[in-house]
């Protein structure tokens, strides 16, 4: 699929339909109704369960219009695994169909659960397209903290309490761990930057058409009802989560990393946070440290992916 | 027709003809982690795929979870798709048997039977294939390393008929049967199988070129109808296993039967019996007779599902009926088979004494001594439940 | 939903859902509070709204510019927010 710099190059037919139950302003189908466009010719998605599985197949309905396979949690890695495999032994062996495979899970589904079976299939090599959509706790079963959840968020499990003000630890560094297993391609996609989304997905196209997965790709997915958020401000805040360096967009071609979204002034990450009630109460003045912790993480992160953008290949 | 030329006669254990049948098969995907005492099987099919006789795919997954996970990924894409495990692999797998029995699945799995932990134990029991009972999934148990190879095939032609679609496990008792080498007939190589288990035909198969949602969400308004389609769908296995032995008889010379019987139409006290096991009971019995004893016993090649009537109808004049079970069901009213047996006996209006005797727990050896035991002590009345053998 | 059997002998095998993208039959549109109304002499057709909807609510026409699908529409408000021209204003269920 070619590069696009204008929206209007993106194509008109949806393969994901109207009708579904994801909440209003949901930062899911942005992403995947993009996917099922850029990932180009015959394809298969294989759904973790989720927010996006439970929400789109609701029996006897379905919003997929490509042939969609839930199994269960934590084994939506391993579940694509074998469609591949059967994929790969029936064109040899009889009247096989060549498809590519999409792969969608949540944070929960991904960072945690279904971290082995990641692993696994990445280490073994499957060709397909793993998008984690992280919107950072379980809010299928109504926000409970993750790996994925960032340091000082309110959720269920991790409250701001009076004496612990929301998760004490920092987000799991998910793409860290996919880039070990030495992916030909990773990156980390948002929807405020569409443009940008849609050429790692037809990047990825190619690379499965050369069979050169598996390919990760980890999008902030912003959850208005999980952050106690407007529900226009989705891609607001998405977008801020960029310029205030919280989200890095880039890329790890081959182990080469490129920052996609230059972000040379930053806002302050106090313009992130307080549009979401998840982070109301780190602005209190006695929550102050946690703020500076975030800061330090963010600001650590930043520079360490700047220094690696500076290798030829970090592999 | 006489295919019996196109045998040859060899010496394999049970694990390696488990690996034979499914290569005989030509199966397409094998899903499989590491694990006793079923790991020669998943070695032995690496073998004929590394070595290019066998053209499968083999996912040596990172745990028994994703082997399930996978091989319900490959059967719904439409491959032939074997797996293999044990015990804790099979408690591994729990979470997907039942996903992959609902998804109508076309799974073979090789299960050597193995105790469950703790403590952890590598032997025989039938734990596993119990604790898969209630699954979907149907169930084969092998008496000797020649019916492992046989029910494995057998598996194949059944889980993917049109008329079945439902997953199949072969048991094959740990060490007993799968490290121990018989002699058996098999097939002299894939071709000849053809025949009677021509390349799979998948039904509702994934096809970009008609779009199916596998595995939706679906709530109290349609669960129970789901479910109950799924339940009569698998009641009526048991009538295209039953005409699927005829096919393989008339293909291999060698009949099978959901039950086997030996004496048990004059006894007075049948033993019920699943696996190796069964063969040792076979001889105790006819030397018991020999002394006059009026003694049988009941073996099931074919556990799930449970042929009921068949097994009520067998045991309706018998007046003891001692069900031999190797697991325990803790706080249950007996063992998982007496429990079955008592059920298909009450279900027909049959009620006769039943004795549930525990026996080879762990690999524990069940000797013939021990069955002189479990026969004197199910004579007394007053004794319903025998731990064969135990210390104490 | 009104052409999906009732009973269990009916049903589709393995709990399949064998009618692609049916969840059209379901009109989210009376989730919606708040509407959005499109001011297309403000409208530049950069389809930003098109692409964000969640619910593809935004139906982009031959021409590029874009109207709403209140059959689906939840008034999130995401294309309001985020139209560079403040083409979309998003107003009470029932009025104008």
């Amino acid at each position: 699929m070619s590069r696009i710099r204008r929206l209007n190059e993106i194509p008109r037919k949806e393969l994901f339909t109207s009708g579904h139950s994801l909440c209003a302003g949901c930062g899911i189908p942005p992403m995947v109704k993009m996917a099922l466009k850029a990932i180009e010719g015959d394809k298969v998605v294989v759904n973790a369960t989720c927010c996006l599985e439970v929400a789109t197949t609701l029996y006897p309905h379905t919003s997929w219009l490509v042939p969609w396979v839930h199994n269960a949690f934590e084994n939506a890695a391993a579940t694509a695994s074998g469609i591949e495999s059967a994929m790969k032994v029936l064109l040899r062996k009889r009247d096989g169909k060549k498809y590519k495979i999409i792969v969608f899970g949540g944070d929960g589904g991904t960072f945690d659960i279904g971290l082995q079976s990641l692993s696994g299939a990445l280490e073994r090599g499957h060709n397909f397209l793993y998008v984690c959509y992280d919107n950072e706790a379980y809010m299928n079963t109504g926000i409970q903290r993750s790996g994925g959840t960032p340091l000082g968020a309110a959720t269920t499990t991790s409250p701001a309490g009076r004496v612990i003000p929301g998760k004490p630890e920092n987000k799991k560094n998910l793409m860290d761990i996919v880039i070990a297993h030495r992916v030909s391609y990773a990156a980390t996609i948002n929807p405020a930057y569409p443009t940008d989304m849609w050429n790692k997905f037809a990047k990825a196209s190619d690379l499965l058409d050369k069979n050169e997965g598996p390919i990760f790709f980890h999008y902030y997915s912003p959850c208005p009802v999980g952050w106690r958020m407007d529900t226009a401000l989705s891609i607001e805040a998405a977008r801020l989560a960029v310029q205030t360096r919280l989200w890095p967009v880039y890329e790890v071609d081959h182990g080469k990393i490129i920052i996609n979204i230059k972000v040379n002034k930053p806002k302050p990450i106090e313009e992130y946070l307080k549009i979401q009630g998840r982070f109301r109460h780190l602005l209190k003045p006695e929550n102050r440290g946690v703020v500076e912790r975030l800061k330090k993480y963010i600001d650590n992160n930043w520079n360490r992916l700047l220094k690696l953008a500076e290798l030829d290949s970090i592999y | 027709m006489n295919t019996t030329n196109k045998q040859v006669r060899l010496g394999l254990n049970g694990d390696e003809a488990v690996a034979y049948a499914a290569y005989h098969a030509d199966v397409d995907v094998i899903s499989a982690y590491p694990i006793t005492p079923q790991t020669i099987i998943v070695e032995r099919l690496s073998e004929f795929v590394y070595n290019g006789e066998l053209d499968a795919e083999f996912i040596a997954v990172e745990s028994e979870h994703s082997a399930l996970s996978a091989a319900v990924g490959a059967s719904l894409a439409g491959a032939r798709t074997f797996t293999a495990t044990a015990s804790q692999g099979l408690a591994l797998m729990y979470e997907i048997l039942y996903i992959a029995s609902s998804l109508r699945t076309s799974i073979v799995m090789a299960l050597g039977n193995r105790a469950f932990s703790a403590p952890i134990n590598i032997h025989c029991s039938h734990d596993d294939a119990y604790a898969a009972r209630d699954a979907g999934w149907i169930q084969f148990f092998a008496e000797n390393v020649q019916e492992a190879y046989d029910l494995t095939l057998i598996a194949f032609k059944v889980s993917e008929d049109k008329k079945v679609l439902f997953p199949s496990i072969v048991n094959l008792d740990g060490f007993i049967l799968t490290h121990s080498v018989e002699p058996l007939n098999i097939f002299e190589d894939k071709q000849v199988i053809k025949e009677f288990l021509p390349d799979r035909e998948a039904v509702n198969k994934i096809d970009p070129s008609s779009p199916i949602t596998y595995g939706p969400l679906a709530l109290p308004d349609y669960y129970m109808e789901i479910k109950k389609q799924q339940a009569e769908a698998f009641k009526s296995t048991s009538i295209r296993i039953k005409e699927i032995f005829g096919e393989y008889e008339e293909f291999s010379g060698r009949s099978y039967s959901p039950l086997k019987k030996l004496y048990v139409d004059d006894a007075d006290i049948v033993f019920v019996v699943l696996g190796s096991t069964a063969g040792t009971m076979r001889t105790m019995v006819k030397r018991w007779r020999e002394n006059g004893e009026k003694v049988g016993v009941l073996s099931l090649t074919l556990y799930r599902p449970f042929p009921s009537r068949e097994v009520a109808e067998v045991l309706k004049d018998v007046d003891t009926v001692v069900v031999m079970d190797r697991s325990y069901s803790f706080g249950s009213p007996g063992g998982q088979l007496y429990m079955d047996v008592a059920a298909a006996l009450n279900k027909y209006g049959k009620y006769n004494r039943l004795v549930n005797a525990i026996y080879g727990l762990g690999g524990r050896d069940f000797t013939p001594e021990m069955a002189e035991d479990m026969l004197n002590a199910s004579k007394d009345p007053s004794i319903r439940e025998i731990w064969v053998g135990v210390r104490g | 939903m009104s052409s999906w059997p009732n009973k269990w002998e009916e049903l589709p095998i393995g709990g399949v859902v064998d009618k692609p993208g049916n969840s059209l039959e379901v009109k989210t549109g009376s989730w919606r509070a708040l509407k959005p109304v499109i001011d297309l002499d403000k409208c530049i057709k950069c389809l930003l709204c098109w692409v964000y909807c969640p619910d593809n609510a935004i139906i982009r026409r031959d021409d590029d510019y874009v109207e709403v699908d209140y059959e689906y529409c939840k008034g999130c408000g995401i294309c309001a927010h985020e139209c560079p021209t403040k083409a979309i204003d998003m107003v009470e269920e029932g009025g104008e």
